[in-house]
């Protein structure tokens, strides 16, 4: 990977950060309501992993942690933004809200509230790929907790029975709310749970991104190439609370010291910095056009954006306008009957 | 003009569907290689191959949810799920997923499954084999939900739900498919939405929707010995319901039956009268009566079974009640 390469992966991560940290912001100033997941601590795993699928081309799924899931695979941040303002100019014209972000124009099918819903649909994205033959694959990004869902004992093994393209990504950020892995898992290695369905699997460090990548490159091959779907865990830790209620109360203070010496941002910016790719100088500078593009264009987009019309309240719930071949109306005497 | 069983109707609706459109695949248990419990997909899996007709494990929630993926990127699935107990399972995938996909990303996205299942109540099938539940999707905003009455719209309906771009539940009856009807040689496509009045009365309006428009049909031929014109009414589509022809036929007869196979409580019947209320309440001659299911369990025992399960007498007693005669 060149330099300016380089340099675009940790501003996008700077980016997401700042874009979730001003999130948390316009929540306290209620101009966001409802629930709000923030991925602070987690950046180097959607942003690697999705640095190795072809974006626009491979179709993404994840759950209500999906901000940054969907900008990267290029949804614009100031819809992504005006989606969490509840504006009609929002990602999903203001009916989805922070967990339901959806842009299929660029294949990220969504964010969904219910734990582990999205193991089969993302099975049926790839079956779907499969059966169009294309070299699409489906990406998956799911936590620790959705892995006692039987969706995802159902979804594997069919997944795996039918050599589907998909790539399951496990977060592993050690906590299902307040609940830690080991008080709900039997098996804590999550990985090792992928391999009772013949699904090769494997477990990495999420907080860095170079390792990320080079993880994701292999599975994404793996799957790409035909051989069926892969599951990969990555280790990692949210910053803030489940959502922004939660106070943390479960976690001890040294466990969240220690990961955040493990700051994704942190140890990819040491390393720009010790290879001589970016100076402190640099990094600053980076920092302070992410937080001005943030507040005059993102931010700025969303305050300014006009919230859907009430009369509107009907639209979207069936396609629009009916399909009178299909739908009807039943004219008697018409058609047989 | 070929007379066919219902089974048989909706075999035809798959097969042509999947020989118009190579992105129309099956799913479902049992259904390819042994070819359907209701025979509905038979000889479809030697013709169309695996791939498109696909054995699924017993993992409702999942295939269901697979399926609906599948449709997010393109595909038309037709998912079988062998009796609508089994699709409890599923609701999930089905109301959480499916039924919102298109309005919380505000149109962006569609999943557009055919989800076909039995329910109903069969031969001392008891509790856990007997479910009904046309109430619980009929109550979910962003599904349609159709209850074709014979081979016809079983047929035709089935063909406009693999076209419609939305998620459409078709609930069948273990009851109905070996009973025969006509179908049209050439291709018919049934519209999804629209009451029928399947005969014409002036007495009394009978309304039923799957099995119990059966119901309605056979007590018609009672009452008219009796000396009663009923009016039969298959709802057809449960959701939408079709409120100006109930509205018509209300202010045309004055009395109104509601058949339902389903229990009373919050269900079928219960939506019904209120759309008659809202619709044309002064157009009553009498209170509507709701000809449904006991509020129980369906029990195994036989003459238990009959006693909570409407029958043709049931509808009779209610019509002579309503216009008087009882
Ligand atoms: C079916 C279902 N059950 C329970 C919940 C409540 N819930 C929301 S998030 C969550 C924990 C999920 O943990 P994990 O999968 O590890 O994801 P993380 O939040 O850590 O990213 C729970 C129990 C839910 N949304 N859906
Ligand atoms: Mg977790």
């Amino acid at each position: 990977m060149n330099s300016s390469d380089r340099k675009r992966l940790l501003r996008e991560m700077i980016f997401f950060r700042r874009f979730e940290e001003r999130s948390f912001e316009a929540y306290m100033e209620r101009k966001i309501g409802g629930f709000l997941h923030l991925y602070s601590g987690q950046e180097a795993v959607a942003t690697g992993v999705l640095e190795m699928a072809r974006r626009g081309h491979d179709y993404v799924i994840t759950g209500y942690r999906d901000h940054v899931h969907a900008m990267k695979c290029g949804a614009p941040a100031r819809e992504v933004m005006a989606e969490l303002y509840g504006k009609v100019t929002g990602s999903s014209r203001g009916r989805g809200g922070s967990m339901h972000i959806f842009d299929p124009s660029v294949h990220f099918m969504g964010g969904y509230a219910l734990v582990g819903q999205p193991f089969p649909l993302a099975a049926g994205l790839a079956l779907a790929c499969k059966h169009k033959g294309t070299d699409q694959i489906a990406i998956c990004f799911l936590g620790d907790g959705a892995n006692n869902q039987g969706t995802f004992h159902e979804t594997l093994n069919m997944a795996s029975l039918w050599k589907l393209p998909v790539l399951f990504v496990c977060e592993n950020n050690l906590y299902a709310i307040g609940t830690r892995i080991d008080r709900s898992s039997a098996v804590i290695d999550q990985y090792k749970r992928a391999t009772a369905y013949n699904i090769p699997s494997s477990q990495h460090d999420g907080q860095d991104i170079d390792v990320v990548m080079a993880a994701a490159r292999e599975a994404i091959d793996h799957v790409r190439s035909g051989a069926g779907p892969y599951f990969v865990e990555f280790m990692t830790y949210r910053q803030r609370g489940h959502s922004m209620s939660d106070s943390n109360a479960y976690r001890s203070k040294d466990e969240e010291r220690e990961w955040l010496a493990r700051d994704p941002i942190t140890i990819y910016s040491e390393r720009l910095k010790t290879e001589g790719v970016m100076s402190d100088d640099d990094i600053a500078e980076m920092e302070k056009a992410v937080l001005e593009e943030i507040e005059t264009d993102v931010v700025r987009f969303a305050e300014e954006s006009p919230e859907p019309r009430v009369e509107d309240l009907n639209q979207y719930c069936l396609e629009e306008p009916p399909d009178p071949r299909w739908i009807g109306p039943l004219v008697p005497g018409e058609r047989h009957g | 003009m070929a007379e066919m069983a219902y089974w048989e109707a909706i075999r035809r609706a798959h097969d042509e569907e999947l020989a118009n459109d190579p992105m129309v695949i099956a799913m479902g248990e049992d259904i390819g290689v042994a070819g359907g419990t209701y025979k509905a997909t038979s000889g479809l899996y030697q013709k169309y191959g695996a791939a498109r007709i696909i054995d699924t494990p017993i993992s409702e929630n999942s295939y269901t949810g697979i399926g609906i993926g599948a449709s997010m990127a393109g595909m038309r699935p037709i998912i079988e799920i062998m009796s609508i107990n089994f699709a409890l399972l599923a609701l999930d995938t089905l109301i959480n997923a499916a039924a919102k996909i298109r309005y919380m990303s505000g149109g962006r996205a569609s999943c557009p499954i055919v989800m076909r299942t039995p329910g109903g109540t069969a031969h001392q099938l008891a509790a856990q084999h007997s479910a009904r539940l046309a109430r619980m999707f009929m109550s979910t905003p962003g599904l349609r939900v159709v209850t074709p009455r014979n081979p016809l719209d079983a047929y035709g309906m089935l063909k406009s739900a693999v076209r419609c771009n939305d998620p459409v539940i078709i609930i069948e009856h273990e009851s109905m498919y070996n009973m025969r009807g006509e179908v049209p040689d050439n291709e018919v496509f049934r519209p999804l939405e629209g009451a029928e009045i399947v005969r014409a009365g002036s007495d009394v309006t009978l309304i039923g929707y799957n099995y119990s428009v059966h119901l309605c049909l056979s007590a018609a031929d009672k009452l008219s010995a009796m000396g009663v014109s009923a009016e039969v009414l298959d709802l057809r589509a449960l959701r939408p319901i079709d409120r100006d022809t109930i509205r018509r036929s209300v202010e045309k007869t004055h009395n109104v039956v509601i058949a339902e196979e389903d229990e009373a409580t919050v269900g079928v019947g219960a939506e019904i009268i209120s759309v008659i209320v809202e619709e044309c309440f002064f157009a009553l001659d009498s209170q509507p009566v709701r000809v449904h299911a006991a509020d129980v369990p369906v029990p195994y025992n036989r003459s238990l079974e009959k006693a909570a399960i409407p029958d043709v007498d049931d509808v009779v007693a209610a019509a002579l009640k309503v216009v008087g005669r009882a």
